[in-house]
């Protein structure tokens, strides 16, 4: 009875969390590029109700901060100004999910830039950025999943149903991409590439190369589910009545893996924003201006930035309940298949 | 305080008649500093400034290991910064007033029509190693200097008119230095010549072994040099300590032998963040080199250090296109783009949608200047101050780029795109060096300042040797973001950027011949410039190139960062230069205040 509910929960808080990242646009304040030279590693600034006269406003305000004279990288609260934050507010244009246009911001303020966490040495908002860079991010992970598990199911079932040489060949590929160095790999693939890669084209190849080398585990996975069932009486039944192979593996075989599928997305889509973070920290991934949870951390990599700009850190917080959300939903899914298992006292593991 | 100095100098003292009482024992005894014989005729420099006392070891952190320690093959800098610490040269140019000064020769003479220079050493001066200095020493130099297959680095310095200089021994103490046509450089021309020591190395050089002697791992004894300090030791990968010259040539006020410091070491540091840490612990003495984000690191958590600012330096970023000519290899695509780019007004217009400002202030934090031409205001003496300095416009910028036929269209994403006169869209992209934080920034400020005018530009920030590689050999690259840093004031340091037959032409290197009227005018005024003698005559010279430069904008200048550097706060004499070596130039004269506390460390 509780299963169910606590996957379902899992599973509205993970469609809340990419809705916010695919509205973007809405949810963020500002262009991610936009810049404002003036105010380079603004630090978060603070939403009040009460005045500095102790009086209490309505409507939530910030005070502006301004550069301390002499200074680079100094603010000072101007106390004077109060700017109201407005709601449902027109700001800068963009395309929601890419293709409606529209000026709509959930939050805002005129007169004033609101930083909320803080900006960048570019002055740019990295709560802006932080969404943006989101939707990069999670969908390199998103689809390097779809690619993996498209092929690991594939592979899994082919060298699971026709056993012989063809498992032994797949398998032996198989282990072979588990020991590949694909960082190493990624490196030695750009090298190879066209000098100036646009956005698109690295992003692309951030996805193909992680859909690509993790196939292996999956393919393994499903390779055992196919192992049991196709000895399973249903499914020599059906053999027995004629039916042929690819009716047998997409009727009867397939939808016993989807359970194995499940589970193995909710694990991969969290390592492969990993792995994209990763790419992206090292300067393989997507080109500024363009943002991504990986590029956001890289200025991290400067000791200067690292003793004096703490909310640079906070990208890294951004991913907690992404990863939360799906390895809670990983084990969720876990626990409903392993008891589905172990009452039908089944011979393989999920794991 | 008071007390170690008087102490110090007694012990020198007992030093001195221990010697001279018993020449016999020649041999020092174990754990005494060797100390030269007294020598009635011996010249020494006497230089003016605060007198310090001896003894402490002074630890700087280097990039990298020095490749070298032979002044004939070494080019990168942090063997010319070890070097500069064990050689001396002939004539040298002082890095805080930036004019020459005696060093080895103790006077000059010039003749009238500039031909003849008469140069005259200090007599009873001594190599690190004991043995004497004389005239032949300097003229087994120059002559190793300019053979061919030595292939040293100062070659192309000596080569005057097309023809190398001559030297001649007038007498053990005087040379005669024969130029074939008036050189514009004169005395400087003889700073940072490293005298060497013709006893050690004239079997090695007729063997023909010379360039390959003066490695890291040479034995102490097997080199010698001039300079306030020589070889001690040498452990690789880690560190490279010199000892003090006890027969360095140099005095302070009070006729005390320098340099004060007893030991220099050298630790190989190789990341700026890395000296950064060592530094702020206490593990090294001095920095140089910084960024100004460490700088201001540094600088706001400051405990028993002292950071400086030692004003504009040298060094000049730029941004420059790709005016090869490529011939048949050119496809279409890049020809297309290299016709905006020979075009004057595109890289006008460029220049004027530049925030150089901005540069300054978020890659700089302020610590720097906008650039307009090539010398910075650092160089004082050949800046010309005439050069306009226009704001950033992009008004004038979107008026030079329509009369040179570039039109404006909306893109699908409703912003408006730049096209050129065959309406195809403007993208370029521009090359910088991926360790180089600084300029990845400015690169990516400029993106954002092009995107304003309809310009798509891509920053891809690339391997420093394969960056170079694309820029010098295989030419496949669109635009470049690149610095140089003269290491002299004088414009000949640069005469290799500026002709268009040099090697650092960076946007059309090594031209058979000038491929543009104002590159020809460039090549001419530099060449006059060169045979010219007298600075003002030469400064007008160099101002047109400098007008030239600002007007073709082959190269769009962009900042200068300040000479940055920390040291603590026992160090005295401690005096900051914008030429190299910034902190290291008067090294002979640094001392501890609290001398004890810094030797036993």
């Amino acid at each position: 009875m509780t299963r169910p509910r606590k996957l379902a929960r899992w599973f509205v808080a993970l469609v809340v969390l990419h809705c916010v990242v695919a509205g973007a646009g809405f949810f963020a304040p500002y262009d991610p590029d936009e810049q404002d030279r003036e105010r380079p590693y603004l630090p978060p600034m603070r939403i009040h109700v009460m005045d500095a006269q102790h009086r209490l406003h309505l409507r939530p305000f910030f005070y502006p901060l301004r550069l301390r004279e002499g200074s680079f990288d100094q603010y000072e609260q101007d106390t004077t100004s109060a700017v109201p934050l407005h709601f449902f507010i027109r700001g800068a244009a963009y395309r929601l999910l890419g293709f409606v246009p529209s000026r709509l911001h959930v939050f805002g303020a005129s007169g004033a830039r609101i930083c909320l966490l803080g900006s960048d040495a570019y002055g740019r908002d990295q709560l802006s950025r932080i969404l943006y860079g989101g939707q990069v991010s999670l969908l390199a992970g998103l689809l390097g999943a779809g690619i993996t598990l498209f092929l690991g199911a594939l592979i899994g079932m082919a060298a699971g149903y026709y056993g012989g040489w063809r498992d032994e060949l797949l398998m032996r590929a198989a282990e072979l991409f588990l020991a590949l160095p694909w960082l190493y790999l990624l490196f030695a693939l750009r090298a190879f590439l066209p000098l100036a890669v646009s956005p698109l084209e690295a992003f692309l190849l951030i996805v193909v190369v992680i859909g690509m080398v993790g196939w292996a585990r999956p393919a393994r996975l499903v390779r055992g589910v196919v192992l049991s069932v196709k000895e399973r009486d249903f499914v020599r039944a059906a053999r027995g009545f004629g039916a042929s192979d690819l009716y047998l593996l997409r009727r009867h075989i397939l939808p016993e893996t989807a359970s194995v599928l499940l589970t193995q997305a909710a694990i991969l889509v969290p390592q492969f924003v990993l792995a994209e973070m990763t790419l992206s920290f090292l300067g393989l991934g997507v080109p500024e201006p363009m943002s991504s949870w990986g590029n956001l951390l890289a200025s991290l990599q400067q000791y200067s930035v690292l003793v004096s700009y703490w909310w640079m850190y906070l990208p890294a917080l951004a991913i907690v309940p992404f990863f939360l959300g799906y390895l809670g939903l990983a084990s969720a899914l876990q626990e409903r298949t392993g008891a589905y298992k172990i009452d039908e006292n089944s011979s393989w593991s999920p794991t | 305080m008071r007390k170690e100095r008087f102490s110090a100098r007694r012990w020198r003292i007992t030093i001195g008649f221990f010697l001279a009482s018993a020449t016999i024992l020649a041999l020092p005894a174990k754990g005494f500093p060797q100390s030269p014989q007294p020598n009635a005729k011996e010249e020494l420099l006497t230089l003016p400034g605060e007198v310090g006392h001896s003894g402490g070891r002074l630890v700087i952190s280097l990039r990298a290991e020095p490749k070298t320690l032979n002044p004939l093959t070494a080019a990168e800098t942090p063997s010319r910064e070890v070097i500069g610490a064990m050689q001396a040269d002939l004539v040298h140019i002082n890095r805080a007033t930036q004019l020459t000064e005696p060093a080895l020769a103790k006077s000059w003479k010039i003749s009238p029509d500039g031909l003849q220079y008469t140069l005259t050493l200090r007599q009873g001066l001594r190599f690190s190693d004991g043995h004497p200095l004389d005239a032949d020493d300097v003229l087994f130099t120059f002559h190793v200097y300019l053979d061919e297959n030595i292939h040293a680095t100062q070659r192309d310095l000596l080569i005057v008119g097309g023809k190398p200089i001559t030297a001649r021994k007038v007498d053990a103490y005087t040379l005669l230095f024969q130029f074939a046509k008036p050189y514009g450089v004169e005395e400087r021309l003889f700073d940072g010549l490293a005298i060497l020591p013709r006893h050690l190395l004239e079997k090695p050089y007729q063997d023909g072994k010379l360039a390959q002697l003066g490695t890291l791992s040479t034995p102490p004894k097997e080199w010698a040099g001039l300079g306030p300090f020589r070889l001690k030791e040498y452990v690789a990968g880690q560190k490279l300590v010199l000892e003090r010259n006890p027969y360095y040539w140099k005095t302070d006020s009070k006729g005390n032998r320098l340099p004060y410091l007893d030991e220099l070491v050298f630790l190989f540091v190789p990341s700026a963040d890395a000296q950064v840490l060592r530094f702020q612990s206490g593990e090294s003495d001095l920095i140089t080199r910084l960024g100004a984000e460490n700088f201001s690191v540094l600088s706001r958590q400051q405990r028993g250090y002292t950071m400086a600012d030692a004003g504009p330096g040298l060094e000049y970023n730029f941004l420059f296109f790709n005016l090869n000519d490529l011939g048949d290899k050119s496809s279409l695509d890049f020809t297309r783009k290299q016709k905006w780019f020979r075009e004057v007004k595109f890289r006008q217009a460029v220049s004027a949608a530049v925030d150089r400002d901005a540069i300054v202030r978020l890659v700089y934090q302020g610590r720097g200047s906008a650039l307009w031409g090539p010398v910075t205001p650092g160089n004082r003496r050949w800046v010309n101050s005439s050069i306009p300095h226009p704001p950033r416009s992009l008004e004038r910028a979107r008026a030079l780029l329509k009369e040179a036929g570039f039109s404006w269209s909306v893109a699908a994403n409703g912003e408006s795109a730049l096209q050129d006169s065959e309406g195809k869209p403007v993208e370029f992209s521009i090359l910088t060096s991926s360790s180089n934080a600084d300029r990845t920034k400015m690169a990516t400020l400029i993106q954002d300042d092009l995107k304003q005018l309809g310009m798509h530009v891509q920053v891809v920030p690339l391997e420093f040797r394969s960056l170079l590689d694309r820029v010098t050999q295989s030419k496949e690259y669109d635009t470049c973001l690149l610095a140089l840093a003269s290491f002299d004031s004088d414009p000949n340091s640069d005469l290799n950027v500026w002709l268009s037959s040099g090697g650092t032409h960076f946007w059309n290197p090594s031209q058979s011949h000038p491929s543009t009227t104002w590159e020809a005018e460039i090549d001419r005024l530099m060449e006059q410039q060169l045979a010219t003698p007298g600075y003002d005559q030469r400064k007008k010279l160099y101002d047109r190139v400098q007008e030239i430069l600002a007007q073709n904008q082959p190269m769009i200048f962009l900042a200068s960062p300040d000479i940055l550097v920390g040291a603590k706060n026992s160090l005295a004499n401690f005096r900051p230069a914008v030429l190299e070596p910034y902190v290291l130039w008067n090294v002979e004269q640094l001392y501890f205040r609290n001398g004890a506390e810094n030797s036993s460390r």
